[in-house]
């Protein structure tokens, strides 16, 4: 009995602070806080039950990857788009169509634009994003915790960089 | 490097994944190319805007209370064998199959160490540590027949061992480090009052000769030879030490 207190009090210390990241991978890739919220839970239940298994390491990666399979479960039952890039888009290098500086104020300015640029992007690239951007890991982390190679993860960063340019654009040139 | 290659290495540039060498190149074709400028600045600013704290969702304060009263109803966890560890460790597959990808594919960009910084950055930090930790030695001694039977049983690997004080870079002992992940040897020797570090560990790459680069002050050269890859780290200048790479590798 006491063996298993000591599991869990091991257990929240090591994996529970990083509830806000679990939580804010979640809410991106599901876009919606209630089914995030459900989704953390049974993530967390998850983890713990396969604790023991954990062998050291980057507790936080660790989690993400539960949470990034509990969330990819549930988007293939109900049936997101977007799960999966072409692997012919990964290999080739980025094209590049030239880039003015004013846009880099623009982007700047405003953050609503942003927000929805990276709501519009597939599941496979706002992932990147971000782990990378918001949770600042390295590529070897994403690499682990997506399940691609660390080559994949520089080129779809770029790649999902690349869409998200290129969404901002349309939408400032529709803005006119 | 031509701009399409520099448009997808400045992902990694930005990301600060690049190694030293690449790092360096891009630099250079950043001063002189202003596309590849102006899309670095672009790439900055989407980085600046997309990692804004504005974006992060954290859990709502109720979550993380309901998540314990959860575990105190669940009890322990399932027995170690359970399958999961596939999950985290299929991954380590990929892993190795995508280094093989990026030597191939990326020829000699991108060699990520486990702390995401370069492994010239990793040597030069080994290096620094030796000399401040008062730990530049494990055995003190100018003898290579001294040196070299040291290192047996320590390490699974017998490191080439050579004096050149003849050539004015007298051997001074050897040590124990890790880099890389795994345990090295590392070579001291002196040159008037400074000190130069050989890392040497066994590798599969084909020999490849010299390689010059710099971090800080300290001068770095990596070369392979003889089925062992060598980091030579110093702070004396870069002709003296590769001077001393150039006696050390026909020494071998």
């Amino acid at each position: 009995m006491l063996k298993d207190q000591d599991k869990q009090a091991q257990f929240e210390q090591a994996v529970l602070p990083h509830i806000n990241a679990a939580f804010n991978l979640a809410h991106w890739l599901i876009n919606n806080d209630q089914d995030a919220e459900d989704i953390v839970q049974e993530s967390y239940l998850r983890a713990y039950k396969y604790y023991s298994s954990y062998q050291g390491g980057n507790s936080r990666a660790w989690l993400l990857t539960i949470v990034r399979n509990t969330c990819y479960t549930w988007l293939h039952e109900n049936q997101a788009q977007g799960l999966t890039v072409d692997l012919d888009d990964e290999l080739s290098s980025v094209e590049f169509d030239g880039a003015d500086p004013e846009r880099s104020l623009q982007i700047k300015a405003d953050q609503q634009s942003v927000g929805r640029a990276m709501e519009e992007l597939p599941a496979a690239y706002r992932e990147l994003i971000v782990l990378r951007e918001m949770e600042a890991l390295s590529y070897k982390e994403i690499a682990l915790i997506a399940g691609v190679p660390i080559g994949t993860v520089m080129s779809r960063l770029a790649r999902a960089r690349q869409a998200l340019k290129e969404c901002l654009s349309q939408r400032y040139k529709e803005e006119g | 490097m031509n701009c399409d290659r520099i448009q997808l290495l400045l992902n990694g540039y930005i990301d600060g994944e690049l190694d030293l060498v690449s790092s360096l190149d891009i630099d250079a074709h950043l001063q002189t190319c202003a596309a590849c400028s102006s899309h670095y600045g672009l790439l900055s600013s989407l980085q600046a805007a997309t990692s804004d704290r504005s974006f992060y969702h954290p859990a709502p304060p109720h979550l993380e209370k309901q998540i314990r009263a959860t575990l105190r109803k669940a009890g322990p966890g399932s027995p170690a064998w359970f399958p999961f560890s596939v999950n985290w460790f299929a991954p380590s597959a990929f892993l190795v199959a995508c280094l093989l990808f990026m030597v191939g594919f990326l020829a000699r960009g991108l060699f990520i160490s486990s702390m995401g910084t370069s492994l010239a950055q990793q040597v030069q930090m080994a290096h620094v540590r030796s000399l401040m930790a008062d730990h530049l030695m494990d055995v003190a001694s100018t003898d290579q027949h001294t040196v070299k039977p040291w290192f047996d049983g320590k390490l699974d690997f017998a490191p080439p061992v050579t004096d050149l004080a003849v050539h004015g870079f007298p051997l001074i002992g050897g040590r124990l480090d890790y880099l890389a992940g795994r345990p090295v040897a590392a070579l001291v020797y002196q040159r008037n009052k400074h000190y130069i570090n050989v890392f040497v560990w066994p590798t599969s790459d084909q020999p490849a000769g010299p390689q010059n680069s710099s971090d800080n002050g300290y001068n770095i050269f990596h070369w392979n030879q003889s089925g062992m890859t060598f980091w030579a780290v110093s702070d004396v200048s870069s002709e003296d030490l590769l001077t001393f790479v150039q006696f050390f590798q026909n020494s071998l």
